[in-house]
């Protein structure tokens, strides 16, 4: 094992384990502002209630979120010290933006908000949870930007040895960024409504606070609807882009070796990354895939063959990622919809109430494996056709690296399970009776 | 005036705030063990910071991210250099913050003791390892021409770094009894109060042996002598510490937070102003050390990042202001029973 790839295995188990709880900070928020807003306007104590129930969940999340989220800035410099030295003058400002623009926002409200329910009027207490919202959005715009730059680098000259800033508006407009902010976010709040769906599935199917949960599943089933064709449709223009941008990483998505024109799509692939070519090709649709990456059936999309074997990306990986992406997001979009039609009555569809339950890990694969595709889908490079993962880590020994690698593992391991544990409780458990009684 | 030496005191500034306000944070925990005498005192601790410990805490991802834009070279040598070390922290940072929300979500006291061992923990490794990084940072570090680092976490615990190690602590542990002593009331105030001033004879030694020994294991006082002027940073920061004295003995405990405040700041830049203009110096030679002018970022990304910063430093500096109005009367065991408690 050498530093490199030490680093990069912790990379991954910190930014993924992060992104465990960042989905639900973003989704959640801003069903929990939706509710307080509610309660705001109606009077109405179930939707306190339910500020608070589904509040409690977040902040359980949210303390998670937030301190994994600092391990992350400092990586850069304690594992990636060579890109942060060539990469920090735009890389570096773009973060550095996010903490004061937004992170500082968030972190000093959420406790106000936790502590503030009886210091600040009504209306203020919610507006300050929809600023927690915003900010947190906000965030996310800053921190894909920063990914957009690493995936399609914009704005830059090489000068004195590394890339410096020349046009920031180029920075801020990188298509690449956009495409990958409203993608992540529809997928979070895909996630949020997923987690308060399945919650409030469980709880139905025990005919527990029924109006309670009821109203609980149908806000988020109009959040999830909405959302789930958002992701879809932000994900198709997405994909599009990256055949333009980054047509290795198109070419492993799909497993396509060949270059050629009218390319066809097929329903089911066994890669054989070895000898080039695929195992099997089931259910071939010609022309698809160069109308899924070009919107023309007759453009040529690049086939694998066409770069040089040390610049492709891992195709397995990259390859059934993006298939489980694809298939889960599909899925998303098929359960909400079927929840319209069943929305009035969900109490008497025990089965879909009980798929629901079950359905709580699948935006949380889907969000973790479009990460997969978005950054080993990148290998080699670290900042795409201009410095490769293995010339960015840090001069630091192995042995420093292996230890802080099994520390990280233990340590989110260990404040993971409890962190879920603790939701799971909380969840299971229900809101505070003399809340929906409303004799608070 | 330069743009470099413009950010190099802005991100001294960010470091000494976080040194200000997440301090007492660490103070509080590293006391709460030894002065909670009951789950009750306990959670008066806790909720003596709770509303705020958070936005403190973001102080440092401020000083990081300000580290990243306008210093790369720095952020890349200092963090790889200190790499062990700041792990440490940020696992320790980690345990504070889960543990401070986990902690009251179960009802048993075995689950409660473990969580405030993670407080404890979480609290004096920071404190205690700022410290010894920053005084290692004034002494100097075995960087070579391209910036690696010949050392490790044991050579960071050197006479000095401990010694620096050691002042943090104290001076986080007067600024937390200061603050507890500000938002207590009865008995747990007496105690808190009489902490601080107990505290504060040990806190004047060791910031004066800091002092002495600063002449003879670093090159700090150069500049000083270069400007003698300087040396009124010394003076107000000495004038800080008495006044968190006299405060103290006036039962004006706000005060003698702000006066903590000052000798926090003052601390912090009595080393960088030291330094100036080497951000990192190097203990094997001075030519490879890194100073604002060769380890900052472009111009452009300079000017961009300082239109950022005047622009919202002072709007985080109004909510956060706002925010520690908001939480300004004492915890007592009614806030407690209240909802808005941990």
């Amino acid at each position: 094992m050498d530093v490199v790839l030490l680093s990069r295995l912790q990379f991954a188990a910190a930014t993924m384990f992060h992104f465990l709880f960042v989905p639900l900070t973003l989704g959640l928020s801003v069903l929990v502002a939706y509710m307080e807003t509610q309660y705001v306007r109606t009077g109405d104590k179930v939707w306190l209630s339910m500020t608070k129930f589904w509040g409690k969940l977040f902040l359980i999340n949210f303390a998670l979120g937030i301190v994994t989220g600092i391990t992350l800035e400092f990586q850069f410099g304690t594992n990636w010290s060579r890109y942060s030295a060539y990469v920090g003058d735009i890389f570096g400002s773009l973060l550095a933006i996010e903490a004061t623009t937004s992170f500082f926002l968030e972190s000093t409200l959420i406790g106000v908000w936790i502590f503030g329910w009886k210091k600040l009027s009504a209306k203020a207490h919610a507006a300050v949870m929809w600023l927690i919202a915003a900010a947190g959005n906000l965030s996310a715009i800053w921190i894909l930007l920063a990914n957009g730059w690493m995936q399609h680098p914009v704005g830059f000259d090489i000068r004195n040895g590394r890339a410096e800033l020349s046009d920031f508006t180029a920075v801020l407009t990188n298509l690449f960024g956009w495409l990958e902010f409203f993608h992540v976010v529809s997928g979070a709040f895909v996630l949020g409504s997923f987690f308060v769906m399945g919650i409030s599935a469980y709880h139905l199917l025990k005919k527990n606070n029924v109006d309670f949960f009821t109203r609980s599943f149908r806000i988020a089933l109009v959040f999830g609807l909405a959302s789930s064709i958002v992701v879809g449709l932000v994900g198709d223009f997405h994909g599009a882009h990256v055949a333009e941008v980054q047509p290795e990483k198109m070419a492993a998505m799909e497993s396509h070796w060949e270059t050629t024109a009218n390319a066809p799509f097929y329903l089911f692939v066994v890669p054989d990354e070895k000898n080039e070519r695929n195992f099997i090709e089931l259910g071939k649709i010609d022309g698809f895939l160069s109308l899924l990456a070009f919107k023309d059936v007759n453009a040529e999309v690049r086939g694998l063959k066409d770069f040089p074997k040390d610049e492709r990306p891992p195709v397995l990986i990259t390859f059934l990622a993006f298939r489980i992406m694809v298939a889960l997001g599909t899925l998303f979009i098929l359960l909400t919809a079927a929840g319209w039609f069943l929305r009035n009555n969900l109490t008497d569809n025990p089965l879909f109430l009980k798929i629901m339950m079950f359905s709580i890990p699948l935006p949380y694969i889907a969000n973790l494996v479009g990460w997969i595709v978005a950054e080993v889908g990148r290998q080699p490079w670290i900042v795409y056709g201009l410095m490769k993962t293995s010339d960015a880590a840090s001069p630091i020994s192995v042995s420093q690296v292996s230890i802080s690698l099994a520390a990280f593992i233990l340590i989110y391991g260990l404040l993971g399970a409890v962190g879920f544990y603790l939701i799971g409780k909380h969840a299971v458990k229900g809101p505070e009776t003399d809340l929906v009684a409303g004799n608070i | 005036m330069d743009l470099q030496i413009i950010w190099f005191f802005i991100w001294g500034l960010l470091w000494a705030v976080f040194f200000m306000t997440d301090g007492f944070d660490f103070g509080i925990g590293t006391l709460m063990p030894f002065m909670g005498k009951n789950d009750n005192e306990k959670r008066i601790m806790i909720n003596a910071m709770g509303p705020l410990w958070d936005g403190n805490e973001v102080w440092l991802i401020g000083a990081g991210g300000v580290t990243f834009a306008a210093f790369p070279i720095l952020y890349a040598t200092m963090f790889s250099s200190f790499y062990s070390a700041l792990l440490l922290i940020l696992f320790a940072l980690i345990l504070r913050g889960v543990a401070i929300e986990f902690r009251h979500h179960i009802d048993s006291s075995a689950w409660r003791q473990l969580w405030d061992a993670c407080i404890f923990i979480g609290s004096v490794t920071p404190a205690v390892l700022f410290g010894v990084a920053f005084a290692n940072i004034f002494k100097g570090i075995p960087i070579d021409a391209n910036g690696i680092y010949h050392g490790n976490l044991y050579s960071l615990l050197n006479f000095y770094g401990l010694l620096g190690g050691l002042l943090f602590l104290l001076l986080f542990l007067e600024h937390g009894a200061l603050w507890l002593a500000i938002r207590t009331e009865g008995d747990l105030h007496e105690r808190t109060s009489k902490m601080a001033n107990g505290l504060w004879w040990i806190l004047l030694t060791v910031a004066l042996i800091f002092l002495i020994a600063s002449k003879y294991e670093t090159n700090l006082y150069d500049n000083y002598y270069e400007k003698p002027v300087l040396f009124i940073l010394v003076l107000v920061n000495l004038a800080a510490f008495l006044q968190i004295k006299y405060f103290l003995m006036q039962k004006k405990y706000l005060t003698a937070w702000f006066s903590s405040s000052l000798a926090i700041v003052c601390c912090t830049f009595f080393g960088l102003i030291g330094l100036f203009p080497t951000v990192f110096p190097s203990s094997i030679d001075p030519a490879y050390s890194l100073t604002a002018f060769n380890s900052s970022s472009s111009p452009l990304t300079l000017k961009i990042m300082l239109g950022v910063a005047i622009v919202f430093v002072p709007i985080i500096i109004a909510y956060q202001t706002w925010a520690y109005n908001l939480f300004r009367d004492k915890v007592t065991e009614k806030t407690l029973s209240s909802e808005q408690a941990y």
